[in-house]
């Protein structure tokens, strides 16, 4: 693989982490596997377009997306998720129809057509890197993958939130026992989980545009690096996305035949001997 | 039902493992089934072919959620790969139907064995996820392997032999094949070795410190479950007489699964009830709008909230209150 | 609309009636209205050309009051959700609940090859002016299904070669959608290309829906060729043309385009990274022929959007349909006095400007343009033409005997000629 081929990967793998990050906090501390996660996706990534368009900045439509699709979140888990609390196989199902509602609402409100997202001039064209003419905006995509890790990783390891929910995702019950109020801290985890797919959605859109059938594409990505990385594992979803990326980008190369294969066989078999994936913990 | 029907095999006499009064019921759902062609359209006809299809796939799905409480998100590639196989012999290699129906059916038990072998480690979340990735798999050979499965485009054959061309001839063959798959289905569930699923479904610890072997249990019941969605599968590429990948992907085990739910997890017969209403609903629902995809949503979403026992599943429980 | 009305009371007739039909019922039908069933995908990967379908449709049937031959025609729309099975059963609610007099429409072969299946069962007159898959019009020939307004995959890459060739170009590399309209638009170009003495350097083939074309691009940009020839439709369209300019191969190296690339529907939502970009096709929406100006001006007034393939080809095939109804006194329940009549009419309202025949095997003969994307005085872009092949053929200029015993074009045969 040269130089090329590795920033193809590395730039797809961040943007992979930012999304399944999001999936993986809800899916490790509320054992809630969202499949809206793609369609939330897509969701902001139109909204975001929509206000970077209208507003002409990017910032603001990163903003507008990240809290537009965590208040989607929070309807998805505050008004509907709490009918079915603790039962796992119908709050699967119950987000897969909540994705089908969410996917046919995008067609109605933007359409059909592929929309990209406009990407701000300093962040256009491309840049020289070791030894390579590689376009600056994906560059910046690796960037923020590394950030936003950054940023979990503080959230997670150096404050009060963080340490909470990572008790959680060992024994929800006994934080519970312990007096903390842990709808609170399941909501904001929603909420974040949420906000990262929205921004997830707004990036990928400016590069891979946004189209109906991205959240079922993003949502099997997502999929394979959280089951690959481990439920609730950081460190897991960042090995994973790199895992995914990486080789979703040397599939395409040399065994474009096997497109699918290349990753969905690797999740199998390690689903099949170690369910819990790389670095996941027993629920 | 079920539990009127165990407290009534000790007491009366079974006919092929039935009672008198379960016969009776089952002679005339059959009989009304048979004659909804003198009375429904062509197209309507089609329609009921497709419920009763369907209704074997819900029902195939069942055995493992209803009954062993694992609910797969594979099962539709295991339908498909029925129904690719089927066609490629009768277009391809010019095999007489019966041939290429058995062949059908034989490949999906294949492929429900590598399902099975892989998956019955996992369960719950874990179980669905793998099947669904392994469901992938499936659709993706059948999408990039062009020189067999005709890649994007699909593969059409004469699949339906010339005596079932007929919409009513092929309904009433369909009927006939749909009655005695739910016959041996409902004989499997019920048998001994059903029983130790149910055991299975509801509490694996205690059925492995009673000695039963789970793994193999569950690799067994999987192995059959594929083999009903196998016959489906085989009766759907008579049907359309067309295959292609979305033949095999998420989307139909999802259709599969909603089907089963809507009918209600664990009655069997379900499942042709849930065919029923969903394949219904559609109909109707298109004829007004073309937001088939929000309302099939919502409906899973309010499925899920209100009834997730589903139709006979809620009626069921309604009987029982009354009854008290 | 009339859709939704027209199925509710089919439903309730036919449930009133017995089954099967009877002489007073088809006798009535001769005066009823036209039924046209109308499958497009209106939701699923191709929801924006589907939808631009209908609209085409719809232009035409305004534009005569929804009045041909004297008799009302009633268009029955269903939702094909980009899906064969899906397309299927829309097929059969319509032919056997709907009992529409024809189908017309579908956007991606695969769907259009399902229900070509079906009508060769039923017999119901098929028309498909956006289904390019080679083989309908020529070696699996169904007699009621007739490509009416469409064209072939390879009809149009054909001529492009010849223009390539002449352009100078000596080595052409392709990147193609990996499924049989991609591989025949591509054959047709490494046909001609190569037959002329150019070189396909390297082919690539990806499969639909392909989000990210870095590992692809970083190829391209590797190799030693003059051009790149890309065969793309809907949203890969648009990322491979935003991406092979992030990339910076725009300064670098020419795109030619499959005319599904250019088209309106891709390059409404684009910018700069499309301008220059050259096709080949039939229809150029900025083309100043006088009758192509008025269809594009008077479609962009009413549904605020410049034509594309999907309107322009709707809307020419199911006037095509009419001006054969017109011809045969409307008489549309005898389906093979429509076959054979839509056969044999040409169709003189066209909004290319010119009247345009069938061949012998059901295949439109075309005038190519090459085109180019440019930018309008407003700001948007379209395609003007920048040369024409008049009278090109499905065949281009071989013979098509000849032709036809050549395999048909797939990712193993791309007429390639050894040097």
């Amino acid at each position: 693989m040269n130089t090329f081929q590795l920033f193809n990967g590395l730039t797809f793998a961040a943007l992979l982490f930012v999304v399944a990050s999001g999936f993986t906090l809800i899916f490790g501390l509320l054992r809630i596997v969202n499949l809206a996660h793609g369609a939330l996706y897509l969701f902001g990534g139109y909204i975001g377009f929509t206000v970077a368009t209208k507003t002409g900045s990017f910032a603001l439509g990163c903003l507008g997306a990240m809290v537009a699709i965590a208040a989607i979140g929070f309807v998805l888990d505050q008004g509907l998720l709490r009918f079915v609390r603790g039962n796992d196989l119908r709050q699967v199902l119950l987000t897969l129809g909540f994705a089908f509602v969410l996917n046919d609402l995008a067609l109605v409100i933007w359409g059909g057509d592929s929309f990209t997202v406009p990407i701000p001039q300093v962040l256009r064209g491309g840049s020289r890197i070791f030894g390579v003419f590689y376009p600056t905006y994906r560059l910046f995509v690796l960037v923020t993958g590394i950030v936003v890790f950054a940023a979990l990783w503080g959230l997670l390891n150096h404050t009060r939130l963080g340490a909470l929910i990572r008790a959680g995702v060992d024994d929800a019950e006994m934080v519970e026992a312990s007096g903390v109020n842990i709808r609170r801290v399941f909501l904001v985890t929603f909420l974040l989980g949420s906000a990262l797919a929205g921004l997830g959605g707004l990036m990928g859109g400016a590069f891979l545009s946004l189209y109906p059938s991205a959240d079922a594409e993003i949502l099997v990505f997502s999929l394979a690096v959280v089951i690959i990385g481990g439920r609730g594992s950081l460190v897991g979803v960042g090995v994973g996305s790199l895992l995914v990326g990486l080789l979703n980008t040397l599939g395409q190369v040399m065994f474009p035949e096997l497109a699918y294969f290349v990753i969905f066989g690797p999740m199998a078999v390690l689903l099949a001997f170690r369910p819990l994936g790389l670095f996941g913990r027993a629920a | 039902m079920m539990t009127v029907m165990t407290q009534a095999t000790s007491q009366s006499r079974t006919f092929a493992g039935m009672t008198g009064r379960a016969v009776m019921i089952a002679l005339i759902v059959v009989a009304v089934a048979a004659a909804l062609p003198l009375v429904l359209t062509n197209y309507q006809v089609g329609l009921a072919t497709e419920i009763l299809i369907f209704g074997i796939l819900a029902m195939s799905i069942d055995i493992l959620a209803g009954f062993a409480g694992r609910t797969s998100l594979g099962h539709g590639a295991i339908f498909g790969v029925s129904s690719y196989v089927v066609v490629y012999a009768t277009a391809q290699a010019g095999l007489p139907p019966a041939a290429a129906f058995a062949l059908g059916m034989v490949a999906a038990t294949l492929v429900a064995v590598i399902f099975g072998l892989l998956a019955v480690r996992t369960s719950g979340v874990y179980f669905l996820l793998l099947t669904l990735a392994l469901g992938m798999i499936v659709w993706g050979i059948c999408l990039r392997w062009t020189q067999v499965t005709g890649g994007e485009n699909g593969m059409r054959g004469d699949v339906r032999p010339e005596w079932l061309v007929a919409h009513r001839a092929f309904y009433w063959a369909v009927l006939a094949g749909a009655s005695a798959v739910s016959y041996a289905m409902w004989r499997f569930v019920r048998s001994p070795f059903g029983l130790t699923l149910l055991g299975i479904r509801d509490s694996e610890s205690r059925m492995r410190s009673l000695g039963y072997n789970v793994p193999v249990h569950l690799f067994v019941g999987f192995t059959v479950s594929g083999f009903f969605a196998g016959i489906a599968g085989a009766l759907y590429a008579m049907f359309n007489n067309f295959v292609s990948p979305s033949t095999v992907a998420l989307a139909q085990s999802v259709e599969g699964v909603l089907m089963m739910i809507a009918g209600g997890v664990g009655t069997l017969f379900g499942g042709f009830v849930g065919a029923a209403a969903i394949i219904a609903l559609e109909n109707v629902v298109s004829a007004y709008t073309e937001r088939w995809q929000m309302v099939l949503g919502v409906t899973f979403i309010l499925i899920m909230i209100f009834t997730p026992e589903g139709i006979i599943g809620t009626l069921r429980a309604m009987l029982t209150r009354k009854a008290r | 609309m009339h859709r939704r009305q027209f199925l509710k009371t089919s439903t309730a007739a036919l449930a009133a009636a017995s089954v099967g039909a009877s002489p007073w019922r088809s006798a009535r039908a001769q005066a009823g209205p036209i039924k046209i069933g109308l499958l497009a995908p209106l939701t699923g990967v191709v929801a924006s050309g589907g939808k631009e379908m209908v609209e085409g449709v719809q232009f035409y049937l305004d534009s005569v009051k929804s009045q041909v031959a004297g008799r009302k025609v009633e268009l029955v729309i269903e939702d094909d959700a980009s899906n064969p099975d899906t397309a299927l059963q829309k097929a059969r609610r319509l032919v056997e609940q709907g009992n529409c007099h024809m189908l017309i429409g579908n956007l991606l072969a695969n769907t259009g090859l399902a229900v070509a299946n079906y009508v060769k069962g039923t017999g119901t007159p098929y028309f498909i002016p956006i289904i390019a898959a080679d083989d309908l019009t020529q070696r699996q020939r169904i007699k009621n299904v007739i490509r009416v307004a469409g064209y072939s995959a390879s009809a149009f890459t054909h001529p492009f070669g010849d223009w390539a060739l002449k352009q100078g170009y000596k080595k052409i590399a392709t990147i193609s959608q990996d499924y049989t309209f991609g591989h025949e638009q591509c054959g047709g170009l490494a046909q001609v290309f190569t037959e002329g003495g150019g070189e396909i350097v390297q082919q690539f083939w990806h499969p639909l829906n392909t989000a990210d074309f870095s590992p692809y691009l970083g190829q391209l940009a590797d190799l030693k060729i003059d051009a790149v020839f890309a065969m793309e439709t809907g949203a890969d369209a648009t990322r491979l043309i935003q991406q092979y300019s992030s990339f910076g191969l725009k300064a670098k190296t020419p795109l030619l385009a499959a005319m599904n690339g250019t088209d309106q529907s891709v390059i409404r939502t684009l910018g700069e990274e499309c301008d220059g970009i050259i096709a080949a096709a039939h229809f150029a929406e900025g083309s100043d022929n006088p009758v192509t100006q008025k269809f594009t001006r008077e479609y962009e007034a009413k549904y605020g959007r410049i034509p594309s393939l999907y309107g322009f080809s709707m809307y020419s095939g199911v006037m095509w349909v009419a001006e054969a109804l017109e011809k045969m006194g409307g008489k549309v329940e005898d389906r093979d006095l429509l076959i054979d009549t839509v056969l044999k009419t040409e169709l003189t309202g066209s909004p290319l400007g010119k009247t345009v025949k069938l061949d012998s095997y059901g295949n439109p003969i075309y005038d190519v343009q090459i085109r180019k994307v440019v930018k309008r005085a407003d700001g948007k872009y379209w395609n003007v033409p920048v040369t024409s092949y008049p009278n090109v053929s499905q065949f281009w200029t071989y013979d098509p005997e000849t032709y036809m015993k050549q395999p048909p074009y797939s990712r193993s045969f791309q007429g390639i000629k050894k040097a």
